[in-house]
């Protein structure tokens, strides 16, 4: 599943949130274009709402790195597949 | 698939004290970013000072020592004197630099000591509980100001990178915000420049960072960040304060010549 194009190269990308470093503070939901973060509705262990990472066919990750930079907690980590086409 | 962003190698795999989208976080993540990009891990030295960023070395893996509250400065100035081949760098809270410590400060900047200042500007004391600092806007709200700044009964809020721009000796003063990714991407650039402009013997350099404080302004996280757009930014007007570099290698190649 190859939906994005960039510079010629196909990608596709991933997300993976450290949920027990997350705090809640949703600024990776705000910062993210594609609208792919949302608020968990179950807590962590410290008592936060985590943010959650929410692909979908049609509307995939590009790993474009906002949601990390933005991270206070750097508990966003991106993984990025590329494919010359 | 390939990793292309993860947790900088400086930044210790612990949870920070700090609360949630407080704008410490986020700069000293991005410091401990710019050590693995610039290589300077053994030769940098951190001093924290008193305040909300007490606890720095608990999270930064690089050489730190603590300081008396506001004193951060002038431990540095000492450091960096007896050790002037290392990357010192003071991390500093707006209580600690603008308020206890305004005339450690001052001085340094005027001897142009060859340190960097990180100058996070959040408006409150943070770690006390949100008491007024000199940076408080006017007519905000804190625990010690709870009918908002008065000008004629507090003064104005003090203006640090103004006023250490005004001396010859500073050389690289900028203001920015991390209340965006754009203004966390600036943000290390200023920071980067400024270790830079160290690491080049030129002078004193400050990057003063307006950093978001949730608890304390009583406010969400996202509704902080929109604050210090429409009114922490008016009053701080972000951007490039003083930047002397290309003069003062200018001058230096003419003093070769």
């Amino acid at each position: 599943m190859f939906n994005y194009t960039i510079f010629g190269r196909a990608v596709k990308g991933k997300i993976v949130i450290a949920v027990e470093m997350c705090k809640g503070c949703l600024y990776c939901v705000e910062a993210c274009p594609k609208h792919l973060i949302t608020e968990a509705t179950r807590l962590n262990t410290k008592g936060y709402y985590p943010a959650e990472f929410n692909p979908s066919e049609d509307n995939e990750c590009t790993a474009c790195t906002l949601c990390a930079i933005s991270c206070p907690e750097a508990a966003i980590e991106v993984y990025r597949d590329e494919k010359q086409k | 698939m390939k990793k292309i962003y993860a947790r900088p190698k400086y930044l210790k795999p612990v949870s920070m004290h700090y609360c949630p989208g407080c704008g410490h976080s986020i700069v000293t993540k991005l410091i401990a970013e710019i050590i693995e990009e610039m290589s300077v891990a053994d030769i940098t030295i951190c001093v924290p000072p008193a305040g909300c960023a007490v606890l720095t070395y608990n999270y930064l893996d690089v050489d730190t020592t603590e300081s008396a509250h506001g004193r951060a400065i002038a431990v540095a100035t000492g450091i960096k004197r007896v050790l002037p081949d290392r990357l010192v760098f003071t991390y500093q809270g707006d209580g600690d630099l603008a308020a206890i410590g305004t005339a450690e400060t001052v001085h340094a900047a005027n001897r142009g000591e060859r340190i960097t200042t990180v100058f996070m500007n959040n408006a409150v004391y943070g770690m006390t509980g949100g008491q007024m600092a000199p940076t408080t806007i006017l007519g905000q709200k804190t625990t010690t100001s709870p009918f908002g700044r008065d000008l004629v009964r507090e003064g104005a809020p003090l203006k640090i990178s103004e006023m250490l721009a005004v001396l010859p000796s500073t050389v690289y003063i900028e203001r920015t915000a991390v209340n965006s990714v754009a203004g966390i991407k600036a943000t290390k650039k200023a920071i980067k420049k400024a270790f830079k402009v160290q690491q080049d013997d030129l002078g004193f350099s400050l990057v003063e960072v307006l950093s978001p404080c949730p608890t304390n302004w009583k406010m969400t996280p996202l509704a902080s960040c929109r604050w210090i757009d429409e009114v922490m930014a008016k009053e701080y007007p972000l951007g490039v304060i003083k930047d002397t570099t290309r003069q003062t290698h200018k001058k230096e190649a003419a003093d070769a010549d």
